[in-house]
């Protein structure tokens, strides 16, 4: 795969895309958020600095996930009443994205679901039920979450938030999905919590006198 | 702090980081590495918010009452599952069962890679407990809660009951408060249990695997050796679930061998008649009893038992006989007395009888030979005259000892069937379903 070069117009440092389809990128060096458009990078804004991490993934960690292999390329931090969480962005090696969450080190991987019929914001109450795919989900948990920052590529603009909402909800398997308000229009992603070991990821963060 | 730099590069940060109490100005420790959420102060115990730098104040204690004493010392790492944790939180909780408090504890262990998990601790008994990703299903076609489905297993209820948080230490992966209360709801699978715990707006499964003490001992390196457990615990495996079903299987394979060997003995006993003789006793004068021999008979083949059968008409009468059988050859005898005696009557229950009007005898392992008997009868005085038979046959089945090996076989399958009743039972009567009584029939 190609990976398209190009410098950051804000400090000159080279700015690699790892994946094509990249919308949004922040450079590594000075911060700023930059957002491809058809001839150039534009950018749009800048990070604040990020809380120390404390997840055990970071950018380039390697895993698989049901016969696909993916490499991370970008997160998102939010912060909630539990602390903060990740969102972060799969590179699978199909091209398409994907993502994986670990608020508190549990961990599940999403893909988004486009087509499907979402509620309003102002519909969501907890117990609420919903069918997708032929699943049905019961609205567990509403999160209001607090925007922290992004790192790395995404697959659309997303800097400019502060405080956003999240509606989790569960079935009897390991199938979950989110709905996300965080846009004018919902977000649906549909996925299944994940046990750690399941992912054989390499190239993780170390963890001094961990293994 | 590590956002000005790009990832992968810098050396990896020490792990435990050393802050201050802001009530008391105490070091505390903090392990996990930022997924904490409430973190406990060692020296005033007051309950601080893990997550603000600043450590600010969450619940603070004027005095604190009964302390207690991690068995595992917050600090302390053990293998669980192949996995490295650490007991980085402890907390002792209670239950209030008519108005007897019952305490437990839990253990917050943790690794940086896999997470939370707990470890809980009750009179000795342990659970390995983690939070359930699936969730369970509770049957709600009853007014209460009777089972619960998870992962395809049916869980039975258990118990239910308000707990109460009373004393925490160390690190916590949600606020944590002295004095909160939780609905908590447990359903049985031993050795597994599964627990539903329903706060104001949240609901929270975890599953359990019973874990026994001297586990925790080897996992963690402890020094000495766990506490006996004390009683049984609502998922603490039977020892005696698994055994009660080889055990009568067992018992079934050794019945039904005894019945083929019984048949197969009684098919290939010979029970060959060798003498019969009637004899008819009329002696007017009650003493001077006579003694008499009979003729002689062989006992062909070779060592076998003797059956000596005495057949007497008695009615309300009775006839004692002394028997010598008397090898010809050798002298050597074998001496026995037998009684046959009948009565019957009618009285105000009815009619009765006692006794049979023929009596039998084994004499075991009498070797081949030519023998007689001796026979010296005695009778009632006042029924001097007794016609009586002696029969003697040779080789006969023996069914006594069947009964006897049956019985050996029985005891010890429904010993053990007693026990492990008893263990349930003994599950079961610390739970909102204790069993009836045992006298009255119709508990399970």
């Amino acid at each position: 795969m190609t990976q398209p070069i190009a410098t950051c117009p804000n400090c000159g440092a080279k700015i690699v895309f790892k994946w094509s389809s990249s919308v949004q990128t922040v450079c590594e060096y000075c911060k700023s958020v930059l957002v491809r458009t058809d001839v150039d990078l534009k950018k749009v804004g800048v990070v604040a600095d990020l809380p120390p991490d404390i997840s055990p993934i970071q950018l380039n960690t390697e895993g698989h996930y049901r016969n696909k292999s993916f490499v991370v390329v970008g997160r998102i931090l939010y912060e909630y009443e539990q602390g903060g969480w990740n969102e972060w962005h799969l590179m699978m090696d199909d091209g398409t994205s994907g993502w994986l969450s670990d608020a508190q080190e549990e961990y599940a991987v999403s893909f988004a679901a486009s087509g499907q019929k979402l509620p309003a914001e102002s519909q969501l109450q907890v117990g609420g039920q919903f069918s997708w795919n032929g699943d049905s989900y019961a609205l567990s948990v509403i999160t209001k979450a607090h925007f922290r920052g992004v790192q790395g590529e995404l697959p659309f603009q997303y800097w400019d938030k502060s405080d956003v909402v999240f509606a989790d909800l569960r079935t009897s398997s390991r199938k979950f999905a989110t709905l996300d308000y965080s846009d004018e229009q919902p977000a649906l992603y549909l996925g299944e919590l994940v046990e750690f070991d399941d992912l054989k990821m390499k190239n993780l963060r170390q963890f001094e006198g961990w293994s | 702090m590590s956002s000005g730099t790009p990832p992968l590069e810098g050396a990896p940060k020490p792990q435990v980081q050393a802050v201050n109490c802001p009530k008391c100005g105490a070091a505390i420790t903090l392990r996990a590495m930022g997924q904490a959420v409430s973190v406990v102060c060692g020296s005033c115990h007051s309950i601080l918010d893990a997550k603000d730098p600043q450590l600010a104040i969450l619940q603070a204690f004027d005095k604190i009452v009964a302390a207690d004493q991690p068995l595992i010392p917050l600090g302390t790492r053990g293998k669980i599952r192949g996995t490295d944790y650490e007991a980085i939180g402890f907390e002792r909780r209670s239950i209030k069962v008519d108005e007897v408090r019952y305490n437990w504890h839990e253990y917050v262990l943790f690794n940086p890679y896999k997470g939370f998990r707990y470890l809980s601790e009750y009179q000795g008994h342990w659970n390995d407990v983690s939070v359930c990703k699936e969730q369970p299903i509770v049957d709600t076609r009853y007014s209460i809660a009777l089972t619960a489905n998870y992962l395809g297993q049916v869980y039975k209820h258990f118990q239910t009951a308000d707990a109460s948080t009373d004393y925490v230490l160390g690190e916590f992966p949600w606020e944590v408060h002295v004095g909160e209360q939780a609905r908590v709801t447990d359903y049985v699978h031993p050795p597994q249990m599964l627990s539903q715990e329903k706060m104001s707006n949240e609901v929270t499964w975890s599953s359990g695997e019973y874990m026994p003490g001297r586990d925790v001992w080897s996992a963690f390196h402890l020094s000495g050796s766990a506490p006996q457990a004390v009683g049984v615990y609502e998922n603490q495996p039977s020892p005696f679930s698994e055994n009660i079903k080889a055990v009568w299987l067992g018992f079934a394979a050794l019945a039904v061998g005894l019945l083929v060997m019984m048949i197969g003995f009684d098919v290939t006993a010979k029970k060959e008649g060798v003498f019969h003789g009637a004899y008819q006793l009329n002696r007017g004068e009650p003493k001077g009893e006579a003694s008499f021999v009979t003729e002689p008979f062989d006992l062909g083949g070779g060592t076998s038992n003797v059956e000596v059968t005495t057949s007497a008409g008695v009615q309300n009468n009775w006839i004692y006989v002394n028997y010598a059988l008397i090898n010809q050859d050798t002298g050597e005898a074998w001496d026995f007395g037998r009684e046959v005696s009948f009565y019957s009557g009618y009285d105000s229950d009815g009619s009765w009888s006692e006794g049979k009007q023929h009596d039998a005898v084994i004499v075991p392992s009498v070797p081949a030979g030519k023998y007689y008997l001796r026979i010296e009868p005695e009778v009632d005085p006042m029924h001097p005259m007794v016609v009586y038979t002696v029969d003697v046959t040779r080789d006969v089945p023996v069914t006594g000892f069947y009964g006897i090996g049956f019985l050996a076989l029985l005891i010890p399958a429904i010993a053990i069937t007693w026990r492990s009743v008893s263990f349930e039972r003994a599950r079961w009567s610390e739970s909102d379903h204790p069993p009836a009584p045992i006298l009255n029939r119709g508990d399970n």
